[in-house]
């Protein structure tokens, strides 16, 4: 198939990973901030092709495992509200929060519906005048211009029963934050669907600023060898900078007109991330002009108090620092079927990528 | 208090309420049948022992009694309607487990206000495809419930064969041995995601159709030359292909090893798998079944599926062995591997 079969061609792989090994001499650990590559680095196995001397670790790349579970509380006081109809990707139907999940609210009765394109919900909006349509706004710069352009699309034409709860994220600030938390990463390989939407430019202070290559990478086999054939370059030589693996897909500018809709509707703001904590400027709220959209300040609900189950390492292995099989809860009690954190939950999250590939 | 059952512990999972997961033929499917309905209605182990179709005896004679529901929805789609499924996967239960299908019940659930032309057409299928495989359906059953108490059109039948004298241990699998091979009748996932395109509003059609068929006279054909040679057959419904497997391979000292190279999909179902994010190893089929069987026979057994076309594009897709004991573990392109394990949450509910 094309685009596909070429980029998991046997000979290449072999190639590619024979180059890794002649010129990889010194250990390295390289983070990956995408659940998109933690996913296709388990499925194709690509830690067993490395050489002993690399290390690759995940990162905070997947949207659900970093959304607070205080949100998670927020959506479900929503979806027992009736005249709300709680819309949302999803994965996060799944995720557990102090008491209930949207899945167990919406086997009792609740209205929670799984989207593909927010840009939908509006039109829900739209056939059900009477209700509250509340979209549950998570995911990164790849997520956040068609959730900006829901909104636009609701303002624009009226909705006014159109809501956004939202929790965007922006990654260079975690990635960061991973650093000045003295983690220990020599290189990124960054997330090919974000730079697609921001451009490169945004990882150049990794290399500036604390001598940590940055290459952005794409999904298959191949792309994920050669950035970190690329890395092991950039390493051994030195000479760490950004670069750009994806360039099949990823212009180093980035996606203007996305970036223009995001800004024309979103404005950064301190967030908290599940297992890393506030994070300056790392999130993102709607602007005043969409305030009637806004679901914090429209619908009133009784959130419960939070309670976090003890145990569970999630924070930790966000932050590269321990693995799915350090955690004494991994797959004896939490399992895919009965997640206790949303590592496990989401399709996209470490924990769920070891139990599926590699338990 | 005397003669009441206790309480058992039957899901890992929250117990108050059932999700749709527990429909998906995956580990919440299995947990509930197993913690609940096995436990509570097998008065003898030795019944209810088979997951497809079940044996008993009466007067000497061995046969075999399957029931199953349908609910897919659409209830129209590219490759047949939830008529088809509703015989073919009825009859295919059946077959798979070693027996000869002899006769179909129906039960139809309907809602108020389902257009008397659309029960035609799916009651037109069903007999068409009933006199065409020589099962007569013999008795039936209908209930009509308020509008918006079901979607439509559900449908149950159930089915009894005659277990064939030489088959009896192909749906227990318990004579398989090291080095069987592993048979994939053909391409897996057409019927999953043709219903998915549907679902999705993806126009798809021309491209996408679903594989429901029924097995018999291909099962039948491979039994009777080869009744010794095949030591296990599973038709990969929900869950799909590695489900089927996953099930093989619990609690026993042999596991499967599959070859990532060999796994026939249709180009197109390969696509929308790409773009949705979807392994087609566990998308369902309605008319593909997994055979184990012995190497020395394996091609033959192959160019008899090759000659029907409901087994046009059927593959050798791995072997039996004993490194990774009661596991399944998938060969990768360019010879890493990775474990694959049962379906978990349900990838997309009301597919049949």
């Amino acid at each position: 198939m094309k685009w596909i079969d070429e980029f998991r061609d046997k000979t290449i792989v072999k190639a590619l990973v024979s180059e890794i090994k002649k010129i990889s001499k010194t250990p390295i650990r390289l983070m990956e901030v995408c659940g998109g590559h933690t996913m296709a680095i388990h499925r194709f196995g690509i830690q067993q092709l490395l050489p002993s001397t690399i290390e690759l670790l995940s990162g905070p790349g997947c949207p659900v495992c970093v959304t607070d579970q205080r949100y998670i509380d927020h959506a479900i006081a929503l979806a027992r509200h009736t005249d709300v109809i709680v819309a949302t990707f999803g994965d996060l139907i799944r995720v557990p929060g102090s008491s209930s999940s949207l899945e167990k609210e919406r086997s009792m009765g609740a209205d929670v519906r799984i989207f593909v394109s927010p840009v939908d919900a509006v039109d829900v909006a739209k056939e059900n005048p009477l209700k509250k349509v509340v979209f549950l706004g998570i995911g990164f710069e790849t997520t956040t211009p068609t959730i900006a352009m829901s909104i636009l699309q609701a303002y624009n034409e009226d909705v006014l029963n159109y809501y956004v709860l939202s929790a965007h994220k922006i990654m260079p600030p975690a990635m960061r934050a991973i650093i000045d938390e003295n983690i220990r990463i020599n290189g990124y390989i960054c997330p090919g669907h974000v730079s697609s939407i921001s451009g490169i430019g945004i990882y150049s202070e990794f290399p500036e600023k604390y001598g940590v290559s940055a290459v952005v990478s794409g999904f298959e086999p191949i792309d994920i060898l050669q950035s970190i054939l690329m890395s092991v370059h950039q390493l051994e030589s030195n000479k760490p900078r950004v670069e750009n693996q994806y360039n099949r897909f990823v212009q180093p500018q980035g996606n203007l007109v996305a970036q223009q809709i995001v800004s024309t509707v979103f404005s950064p703001i301190d967030t908290y991330w599940r297992g890393i904590g506030m994070i300056p400027l790392s999130g993102l709220s709607l602007n005043s002009t969409f305030a009637q959209h806004i679901a914090e300040q429209n619908i009133e609900v009784d959130i419960e108090p939070l309670k976090i189950s003890s145990g569970c390492i999630c924070g930790d292995i966000l932050r590269g620092l321990k693995r799915p099989t350090d955690c004494p809860l991994f797959a004896t009690v939490c399992s895919k079927e009965n997640p206790v954190g949303a590592c496990m939950v989401s399709n996209e999250g470490a924990c769920a990528a070891y139990y599926l590939y590699e338990q | 208090m005397k003669g009441r059952v206790p309480p058992i512990i039957y899901m890992n999972s929250d117990r108050s309420t059932i999700k749709l997961d527990h429909g998906s033929g995956g580990t919440q499917s299995h947990e509930l049948i197993e913690g609940l309905f096995r436990k509570r209605f097998s008065v003898n182990q030795n019944l209810l022992m088979s997951p497809d179709a079940s044996p008993f005896i009466i007067g000497g004679q061995k046969l075999r009694v399957t029931t199953d529901s349908y609910v897919v929805d659409p209830l129209f789609f590219q490759g047949g309607n939830i008529g088809t499924l509703a015989v073919c996967g009825t009859i295919n239960d059946l077959a798979v487990s070693g027996a000869v299908p002899k006769a179909l019940t129906c039960g139809f659930i309907l809602e108020e206000g389902f257009p008397l032309s659309d029960l035609e057409l799916i009651v037109d299928t069903m007999a068409e495809l009933s006199k065409r495989l020589g099962v007569p359906i013999i008795a039936g059953d209908t209930k009509v419930v308020d509008k918006g108490k079901v979607d439509g059109c559900f449908i149950n039948t159930t089915g009894i064969g005659l277990e064939r004298e030489d088959s009896g241990h192909v749906s227990l699998g318990d004579q398989v041995i090291e080095g069987d091979v592993v048979i994939l009748s053909g391409p897996m996932g057409d019927h999953g995601m043709t219903i998915m395109s549907a679902r999705h509003g993806l126009d798809l059609s021309h491209q996408l159709s679903s594989d429901c068929a029924p097995l018999y006279a291909m099962i039948s054909a491979i039994l009777n030359e080869h009744a010794s040679d095949v030591r296990f057959m599973r038709d990969a419904t929900r869950g799909g292909v590695a489900t089927v497997c996953c099930e093989w391979v619990e609690d026993r000292t042999l596991g499967i090893e599959l070859m990532e190279d060999h796994l026939p999909v249709r180009e197109s179902v390969r696509g929308i798998c790409e773009i949705l994010g979807i392994d087609p190893l566990y998308v369902a089929n309605e008319g593909r079944m997994v055979i184990i069987a012995a190497s020395a026979a394996a091609d033959r057994i192959l160019s008899i599926l090759h000659s029907f076309p409901e087994g046009e594009g059927a593959a050798i897709i791995g072997t039996v062995q004993k490194i990774s004991p009661s596991r399944v573990v998938l060969r990768t392109t360019f010879g890493s591997s990775r474990f694959l394990s049962m379906l978990s949450g349900s990838q997309l509910p009301r597919i049949c």
